[in-house]
């Protein structure tokens, strides 16, 4: 029994690394740029989040309602700011920005806030859970991230299927050159997407930080977790990213159910044996995002 | 009264020049066919026109205003319209998604889904399936169909029967009327001579990025047609 | 010789020129270079190994991603490689330090072959992260590996019948071959046909991908090198400084510092590594007091130089590549496209 709770844990935690995850796929999607600065975005979210929190004693959830937005604004800037400039010089230029906008938030996070732990409380909330049987709890907050993860996976492709801006995305996906023949300017769509992506980003970084202790360099292995759940899935597939977030959580947490020290690396090595033998991941491009 | 004038084009691709001091002029109404050999520069000249490629000099305006420095996307809403060599479908939209696309800028005039599709009946049967399942025909109907939502006053066809069989060019030349007649302007670009001479009120050669011969179809002989293509 | 720069006229004479320029620089460096442990002191000695192994691993970040198009943020597995294996052949197994080192870097290239083969799965910054990844893996398993000194690491004790005088100097001349060699290896490769090679896949995307098998075989070609040359480096800094840390031999800061140093001094060339580190490793040192800060305006300095000066500092003192200390017949910027999509068709219309 006391396995079935760990697989059941690590489904809800797959949950956390989809939401992660979103955001990644859809820049990589759209713009086919890999934020590597994807994971120190989070810890800005939830950075954001803790000084709201401290200065305000608000909950955390209602934090997120300014948080996501601010996330958004930073998204839509960034785009317009950095990566657009560098999609236009080409070649790894936007990796590269990328690469200097993680190391650089990072070490900021990390002048401004020390890299010390820090944590944001939701009181009863952490502690609740719904007792199943002697072995089975389920907690409240993993379920609510869970929910959150998939409901927000569901409404990006709602969104990115019927929206016209979701249209326009997957127009500049399939290609560029072609969408400012339609009156359609490539770099507006690309800003936008940013910003939902870092929305995403937002509501991510907080479930993380509520979730337990984070630091700046937290968002680092965060943002490889999600890179896996990516892979695993199968690329440019957001269903098949929340299938691999499940199994990557599953894999860890069956890994620490053996030794609290293995469940990282039997995540990563899952990962590892993916690539060798299903190299287009799980569910392979089931819908485009 | 002038819809189009171009004047003194020059259009580089980093050393190599692909239009030398071109000059052109549509009128509203009119079609003009450009005619030339491959590589003659007649792409560059739409892409010119349409701002997906800079002139490094000359002038470019539309309905009296310059267009020469704005962006691609910020022609659309003055009613420029290009369907691009090689048709350019998105491959993963559907056909009707695909005309949705074209519709952003919301200009208003006489196109939209339902008259597409009774235009081009081609397009009407494959509405859902997405680009990449299309055949060169469907593809052509629905890109001219997309570039018609946005209700241009100037339409530009580059290149419309490229690899397609006589048949399915006919029918979709057969749409042409019914573009004209709504008063669009239009600006076919084709290496056939043959199908331009049948629907153009006037017809411009070029070769090597410089205009060789200009004229009504029927002022113009075949021979001098013959050697202003080639250049012989 | 024949190379390509932008102005044919004034090819023969420059590229001649910056040539005598090139070998001048060479021998006074050869000449100077050996004698530096007679010159200075212990402390600068170390520095300056620092300096050298920094110099290695930019080079062959450079390789991989300038000539190869291949981001990698994973090449700390190799430096962890390399240093461990110095450390456990000649302290374990009990072979000449000096021995062991080569020995070592060829440990790195070979674990590095199979492990191309996962990496090589992935392309442009799935490939990068998948780099990361494997080199957290490799870093996760040797912390369970009692032998290796689990999670607390080794310290390296090959030189302890040595003064500490006559050791930093002999590590100092070792890696003064290190970087020499790391230099030269990387100029042959891009001298060969291999270059020349990539030249082609950076120059025409879709010709290179119909040569299939070809481009692979000589990316994991240069994928192996440049472990191995990671794998030296890592046995510098293990020589250098004793002791080996799971945690910090394997930190990804290394992939920071290799990324910063190339993109700074100049992505696509064999000056740009080189010119890059010695501003590295000037400003870390000016910049010490400033703790992270010196991060933060390097990682600045990175983006900026990413956005507006693609050919780093180097393009800029050689004014765009006109003048070459190695020539190697090679255009430097733009760097592969490894995503290959063209977002931006560039009219100068658009207002960006
Ligand atoms: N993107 C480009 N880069 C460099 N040269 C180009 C490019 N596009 C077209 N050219 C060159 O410009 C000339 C004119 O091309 P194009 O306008 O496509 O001719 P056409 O449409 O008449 O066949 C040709 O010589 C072609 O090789
Ligand atoms: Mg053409």
């Amino acid at each position: 029994m006391q396995w079935l709770n760990a697989i059941i844990q690590g489904v809800l935690l797959g949950g956390l690394y989809a939401l992660l995850a979103a955001g990644l796929s859809l820049m990589f999607g759209v713009m086919r740029i890999v934020n590597l600065a994807h994971g120190a975005l989070a810890m800005l979210a939830a950075y954001i989040g803790l000084v709201i929190v401290q200065g305000t004693g608000v909950s955390p959830f209602l934090a997120m309602v300014a948080v996501v937005p601010i996330m958004a604004g930073v998204g839509y800037l960034l785009q317009w700011g950095v990566f657009n400039r560098a999609l236009r010089v080409g070649g790894l230029a936007p990796l590269l920005a990328a690469f200097g906008l993680a190391v650089v938030l990072t070490q900021l996070l990390q002048l401004k806030f020390t890299s010390d732990s820090q944590s944001l409380q939701t009181g009863s909330l952490s502690i609740a859970s719904i007792q199943i049987s002697d072995d089975i709890s389920i907690g409240v907050l993993p379920l609510i991230t869970f929910g959150v993860g998939v409901v927000v996976i569901a409404a990006l492709q709602v969104f990115i299927s019927k929206a016209p801006l979701g249209r326009a995305m997957r127009a500049a996906s399939d290609d560029p050159e072609t969408v400012p023949l339609m009156g359609i300017d490539n770099r507006q769509v690309y800003a936008l997407s940013t910003a939902i992506a870092l929305g995403t980003v937002g509501l991510a970084g907080m479930f993380l930080a509520v979730r337990g202790n984070f630091d700046p360099n937290y968002g680092q292995a965060m943002l490889i977790f999600a890179f896996e759940a990516v892979i695993i899935g199968g690329l440019g597939s957001l269903w098949g990213t929340l299938a691999g977030g499940m199994v990557l959580g599953v894999a860890q947490a069956l890994g620490s159910q053996v030794n609290p020290s293995y469940g990282v690396l039997v995540g990563n090595l899952v990962f590892l044996a993916i690539l060798a033998f299903r190299p287009s991941g799980l569910l392979p491009k089931a819908v485009t995002a | 009264m002038t819809l189009l004038q171009v004047s003194g084009l020059d259009v580089h691709y980093g050393d190599f020049q692909a239009l030398y001091s071109m000059d052109l002029t549509v009128a509203e109404g009119e079609t003009l066919a450009v005619i030339g050999a491959n590589g003659a520069g007649k792409s560059t000249l739409l892409k010119a026109i349409a701002g997906l490629v800079a002139p490094s000099a000359g002038e470019i305006s539309f309905d009296g205003t310059s267009v020469t420095t704005l962006a691609a996307h910020k022609r659309v809403p003055l009613g420029i319209a290009l369907t691009p060599e090689g048709r350019r479908i998105f491959k993963s939209l559907t056909v009707e998604e695909n005309l949705l696309v074209g519709a952003h800028a919301k200009r208003k005039g006489p196109w939209n889904l339902a008259r597409v599709y009774e235009a081009f009946p081609l397009v009407a049967d494959r509405k859902d399936r997405v680009g990449t399942n299309l055949s060169g025909g469907e593809q052509q109907a629905a890109a001219i169909g997309r570039a018609l939502m946005s209700n241009p006053r100037l339409l530009l066809l580059d290149e419309v029967s490229l690899g397609l069989a006589p048949v399915v060019i006919e029918q979709i030349y057969a749409a042409l009327p019914a573009i004209t007649s709504q008063g669009t302007t239009v600006l076919v670009v084709e290496q056939d001579v043959n199908q331009s001479m049948k629907v153009a009120d006037r017809v411009q050669c070029m070769l090597e990025g410089r205009t060789v011969l200009e004229g009504a179809p029927a002022d113009l002989t075949r021979d001098q047609i013959a050697s202003a293509y080639f250049g012989i | 010789m024949t190379q390509a720069v932008v102005h044919p006229h004034a090819k023969v004479k420059r590229a001649t020129k910056s040539s005598w320029v090139g070998l001048a620089v060479i021998v006074v460096l050869l000449l100077v270079a050996p004698a530096v442990p007679y010159l200075v002191d212990k402390g600068t000695q170390g520095s300056l190994v620092t300096l050298f192994s920094l110099i290695v691993m930019a080079t062959m970040w450079n390789l991989l991603a300038g000539y190869g198009g291949m981001l990698s943020v994973g090449q700390q597995a190799y430096i962890g490689i390399g240093a461990y294996a110095l450390v456990y052949i000649a302290d374990t197994v009990g072979i000449d330090p000096f021995m062991a080192v080569p020995i070592a870097v060829v440990i790195a290239g070979l674990i590095s072959f199979p492990i191309s083969f996962l990496a090589f799965r992935l392309t442009g910054g799935y490939f990068a992260i998948g780099t990361w990844v494997i080199a957290v893996v490799v870093m996760e398993i040797v912390q369970q590996v009692p032998a290796l000194g689990g999670g607390i690491g080794v310290t390296f004790n090959g030189f302890s019948d040595l003064t500490p005088g006559r050791r930093i100097a002999y590590v100092y001349w070792l890696s003064l071959v290190g970087v020499a060699l790391a230099v030269a290896v990387t100029y042959w490769i891009m001298r060969s046909r291999l270059g020349l090679g990539f030249t082609a896949i950076r120059d025409d995307a879709t010709a290179a991908a119909s040569l299939g098998v070809r481009v692979t075989r000589s990316k994991r070609f240069v994928f192996v090198v440049a472990a191995m040359g990671c794998g030296l480096a890592g046995a510098m800094i293990a020589a250098n400084t004793l002791r080996v840390q799971p945690d910090s031999i394997f930190s990804v800061n290394y992939a920071v510092f290799m990324i910063f140093i190339v993109v700074i001094g100049g992505i696509g060339t064999i000056e740009g590594p080189i010119v890059g580190a010695v501003v590295f490793f000037a400003l870390q040192q000016w910049l010490s007091d400033l703790g992270a800060w010196y991060l933060v305006i390097l990682g600045l300095l990175a983006i900026v130089i990413t956005l507006f000066l693609p050919r780093g500092l180097w393009g800029l003192l050689s004014g765009n590549g006109r003048i070459r200390l190695f020539p190697v017949g090679y255009r430097l910027v733009p760097p592969v496209a490894i995503l290959d999509v063209t977002h931006e068709p560039a009219p100068a219309t658009s207002e960006g």
